[in-house]
């Protein structure tokens, strides 16, 4: 069965989601993320949504649930990435993904993860900011 | 009065026909223009009532025209289906009202994310649910 790749990052998983879902993929990635948190010990998860060209109410569900199932088993999920065309059409059509962390993009996002962690800033990006 | 000028029809029974629907409409509206926000606006409604006619109707048909009405473009998309229909149609319309395992955004967002919008729905016979959104 088609699968969405889940890459490992020290101690965090990353998710590039890629492809129109149907609705047996968005199921599969919300068990093999549930799993590989357990296995992995992942504190985080980074949800990478920028190829996405719409969040209905199904995905929006998903990634939902994804935050909910990983904060029980003691990892943050952060969504990145989020269309400026896709976040007004969610806000309309009514999903706030309340309980869902957001950034702006990946790098943001794993900053964000850290804080989160209090893990120590990526050294490359400590450089960028003293520039 | 309404012209057609060019229409497609999908049946769509599985979630898989759903991601199928909402490309020919993506299609659609790149042809007649609309912007990038309102081609998310229409296949964000599209997926909510396709999913809403294959998880309630059973599935069924999905009827997708470039209509003129006078000049003004506009592109229609309509969901018909044989299913058991539903019982309260006000309620049906009320946010966060749902009879299944969502969380009752599919007919009013979908409603809020178009110009035109119209339902009917017969109990025994099915539902024919129809958007526009005008270019």
């Amino acid at each position: 069965m088609e699968r969405i790749p889940i890459i490992k990052m020290g101690p965090f998983l990353l998710v590039t989601i890629q492809v129109d879902m149907h609705d047996r993929l968005v199921m599969a990635l919300q068990e093999d993320l549930t799993e590989m948190v357990s296995s992995n010990g992942a504190r985080g998860v980074l949800i990478n949504i920028s190829s996405l060209d719409m969040v209905d109410s199904y995905i929006g569900r998903m990634l939902g649930g994804i935050a909910s199932i990983t904060s029980l088993m003691d990892a943050y999920t952060v969504v990145v990435g989020m269309q400026p065309a896709v976040a007004i059409t969610m806000v309309e059509l009514g999903i706030s993904l309340q309980g869902v962390m957001t950034a702006l993009n990946v790098e943001k996002g794993m900053d964000l993860l850290r804080s989160k962690l209090k893990l120590a800033p990526e050294q490359d990006h400590e450089i960028d900011r003293e520039e | 009065m309404k012209l057609t000028v060019k229409s497609d029809s999908l049946v769509v029974k599985s979630p898989q026909e759903i991601i199928l629907a909402r490309q020919k409409v993506r299609e659609y509206a790149r042809s007649l223009g609309f912007n990038l926000v309102d081609q998310t606006k229409l296949i964000t409604a599209t997926s909510e009532l396709a999913r809403n006619m294959v998880e309630y109707g059973g599935g069924g048909i999905v009827v997708i025209e470039h209509i003129d009405d006078q000049g003004q473009k506009g592109l229609r998309v309509t969901f018909e289906d044989q299913g058991p229909g539903i019982a309260d149609l006000e309620m049906a319309m009320l946010d966060g009202f749902t009879t299944g395992n969502g969380l009752g955004h599919g007919l009013p967002g979908a409603k809020r994310l178009v110009n035109e919008f119209e339902i009917d729905s017969k109990i025994g016979l099915g539902t024919r649910v129809s958007i526009v959104r005008w270019a």
